[in-house]
């Protein structure tokens, strides 16, 4: 099987959802000639045609809402968003619209959509090109958001959301697009989109993290390996709506549990989880939960970003700090 | 046919047209009489050396962002005459609202050079900067300043200050809500601000074609109920002329203005772009031909302004400047970790207090 990037992944779905199914149609700004900033739709436009592969005029809002009117139509939309930055002017579209035209047409209209959007920090980009907000879209009701963290579950994951009957917010960790390879087979087989991935077995402590924050959670675990503490790492990968049961097993089993996200800490997705393992989990807990994060403050620059995205030795530092308790 | 005929005989209830403005042709030469300040050639030389320190500043940067040195970063090759052009009819009381790639202006309203490599290096105090504390920074998310230049004048407007809002975007943005939104409102409450299109033709690897089907970006102001002119982007004189006479309108409470820019992106978008991807060096080449810069030379040389020793000083002291701001940039050292929670707030919130201290690593818990 070949190595491709996580990139290069997104890139074999989107193809092979082209191929399989008529209806997909790719839009989005530099997405044709220029294969989209970051080339995940290379050779689209000359495969299947500036109809099914189109360059949109600068306008976000527009290709959202166009996702929504053509999905409508049977359409399978897949919109670009360049960065999401970018993305906050689809926000009406999909609450409006796009998360609950099945509901309030009672089935009539349906919007199977999705919108794909590079997420998280890390590559030294300008200003607005390095936030993750995914908590405010897993705050929808009526949407999917999904997050995948290597190149197989980027390419199982898309083609679910490609085919799922529902609107899909797809975020792509942008600091693992050429740097997360993976064999990839493309043969297509979608992953299902409802479901955890435990990456790492272990009794210790629970580590729950998503896209790429993933990357330093499972450096984290082997870390904590050579202290003898067998940490279990489930990559949540969909966040709406998220596997509870993989969680609470998990958290069953080792009785401690530490969630890694980039994103600021407050409201962030990470205290859902703490409050579902409350909720239902507190019987088998040993230690609090614990919260490794981003800050509550806006993502600076390059200059200063890596201080700002957790690292392994504070996921190491949280994970001792919940064996230890007693 | 018979209902084209009944069409005719319906009354014609508007009419409208868009001008372009230019002044000096490709090759230097005037088009027509030329404009009151273009008698100071003092004022001419101080255009002139603006645009080549840009020129060459943006060398330097791309330079350094090769090298690892500079975070991604848009040149204004080709565009120079457009951001000078404008910024040099603002006064300073004015308030500018520029899009990321208008560093011209902002040199001109007395921003430094090494604050503009501080910005694009990832270091938020580049826009704590030199120039008028009342502009606005660079603004990335594309279009999202024109509400503000909205905001901006219907202020100047509410407290009768004869001052002007000026908005500089792309010919991409004109495609978004925020940019129509903005002209919209300007237009319905007469608000003194000028509204500026560069149109270089390329919105990244979007050509303009794909971007509207309008004739002119210009025309757009007439729906909003204010006019639109086009201007040779490519040269000062026009520019500066067009931006003087919008901008004295708007201070005049005539309403606002709109100027379409028609010049060319010479250079890839940013430093992350090739644009080799999606268009010919054939085009690219023969627009070379109109470049602002040889343009304005031929002018002044020709006026007897501006001498070949002349022009050996400014490369000369050019990179000088460019030299010491370099220096400066790359050897004022990254803020502490913790200065990221800044400004956040006029005070920061006690719950916020903690997460601070363990950025400065002064949390032992
Ligand atoms: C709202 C938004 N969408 C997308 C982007 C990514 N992007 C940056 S510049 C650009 C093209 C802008 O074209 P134009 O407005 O013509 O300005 P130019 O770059 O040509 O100066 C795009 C798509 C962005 N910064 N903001
Ligand atoms: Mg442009």
């Amino acid at each position: 099987m070949p190595e491709v990037t996580l990139v290069e992944a997104i890139n074999l779905a989107l193809g092979r959802a082209m191929e399989d199914d008529p209806d997909v149609v790719v839009l989005g700004e530099d997405v044709g000639l220029n294969g989209g900033v970051f080339r995940a739709t290379v050779g689209l436009q000359e495969r299947f045609g500036s109809e099914r592969v189109l360059d949109t005029p600068l306008a976000e809002l527009l290709i959202s809402g166009l996702c929504v009117g053509m999905a409508a139509q049977g359409l399978k939309p897949v919109g670009e968003i360049q960065f999401m930055g970018f993305l906050y002017p689809c926000l009406d579209q999909l609450v409006n619209h796009a998360s609950r035209m099945r509901n309030r047409t009672q089935g009539r209209l349906t919007c199977p959509m999705v919108l794909r959007t590079p997420h998280g920090a890390g590559i030294r980009a300008p200003e607005h090109h390095s936030e993750s907000t995914e908590a405010m879209l897993a705050h929808i009701p009526g949407l999917r958001v999904v997050m995948p963290s290597s190149p197989d579950r980027a390419y199982g994951l898309l083609l679910a959301a490609i085919r799922d009957p529902d609107p899909v917010v797809f975020l792509e960790p942008t600091r693992l697009y050429r740097a997360a390879k993976g064999e990839v087979e493309d043969n297509g087989e979608a992953l299902p989109l409802d479901l955890a991935f435990v990456l790492r077995e272990g009794r210790d402590v629970t580590l729950i993290s998503w896209g790429a924050m993933v990357k330093e959670t499972m450096a984290a675990a082997e870390a904590l390996s050579a202290e003898r503490i067998a940490a279990e790492v489930i990559d949540l990968a969909t966040l709406k709506p998220y596997d509870e049961n993989t969680v609470l097993g998990s958290v069953a089993k080792t009785g401690r549990c530490v969630i890694v996200h980039e994103a600021a800490h407050t409201g962030g997705f990470g205290a859902e989880i703490a409050a579902l393992v409350a909720e239902r989990g507190l019987s088998s807990l040993l230690a609090p939960v614990i919260r490794v994060t981003g800050y509550d403050t806006i993502v600076p620059m390059a200059r200063l970003e890596q201080h700002y995205m957790p690292s392994v030795e504070r996921i190491v530092t949280a994970a001792r700090k919940a064996c230890q308790y007693n | 046919m018979a209902s084209k005929r009944a069409n005719e005989e319906l009354p014609v209830i508007a009419r409208f047209e868009v001008r372009r403005r230019n002044c000096l042709a490709p090759d230097g030469s005037a088009v027509r009489p030329l404009p009151a300040f273009a008698a100071d050639a003092k004022l001419l030389v101080e255009l002139y050396r603006s645009m080549v320190l840009l020129r060459l500043f943006d060398r330097k940067a791309v330079a350094l962002q090769r090298t690892g040195r500079l975070g991604t970063y848009a040149v204004s090759l080709g565009q120079e005459a457009v951001s000078v052009g404008v910024a040099s009819a603002m006064r300073e009381e004015d308030v500018l609202l520029p899009s990321y790639r208008d560093n011209g202006a902002l040199l001109w309203r007395g921003v430094r050079l090494e604050e503009i490599l501080l910005f694009w290096g990832g270091d938020e105090r580049g826009n704590q900067f030199s120039g008028p504390v009342h502009d606005f920074p660079f603004c990335v998310p594309v279009g999202s300043q024109a509400p503000h230049a909205a905001g901006v004048a219907y202020a100047l407007k509410l407290r009768k200050e004869p001052r002007v809002a000026v908005c500089l975007f792309g010919d991409g943005a004109t495609s978004k809500g925020d940019v129509y939104e903005a002209m919209n409102f300007a237009g319905a409450h007469k608000l003194p601000v000028v509204f500026v299109a560069t149109n270089n033709q390329w919105a990244i690897s979007v050509p303009l074609r794909l971007q509207t089907g309008s004739e002119t970006l210009a025309q757009k102001a007439i729906a909003a109920g204010f006019s639109g002119e086009q201007v040779d982007g490519n040269d000062v004189v026009a520019m500066r002329a067009a931006a003087e006479e919008a901008i004295a309108a708007a201070r005049n409470g005539t309403g606002p203005r709109f100027i379409e820019a028609v010049t060319y992106r010479l250079g890839d978008h940013t430093t992350s772009d090739d644009a080799l991807r999606y268009r010919s060096p054939e085009e690219v080449q023969a627009h070379w031909k109109e470049e602002p810069l040889a343009r304005f030379r031929s002018y002044l040389v020709g006026q007897k302004m501006w001498t070949k020793a002349d022009e050996e000083r400014l490369a000369a002291e050019c990179h000088e400047r460019i030299e010491a701001a370099v220096e400066c940039y790359l050897s004022t050292p990254p803020r502490r970790p913790e200065t990221m929670f800044d400004n956040l707030y006029a005070d920061l919130p006690e719950t916020y207090v903690a997460q601070r201290h363990e950025l400065a690593g002064e949390d032992d818990a």
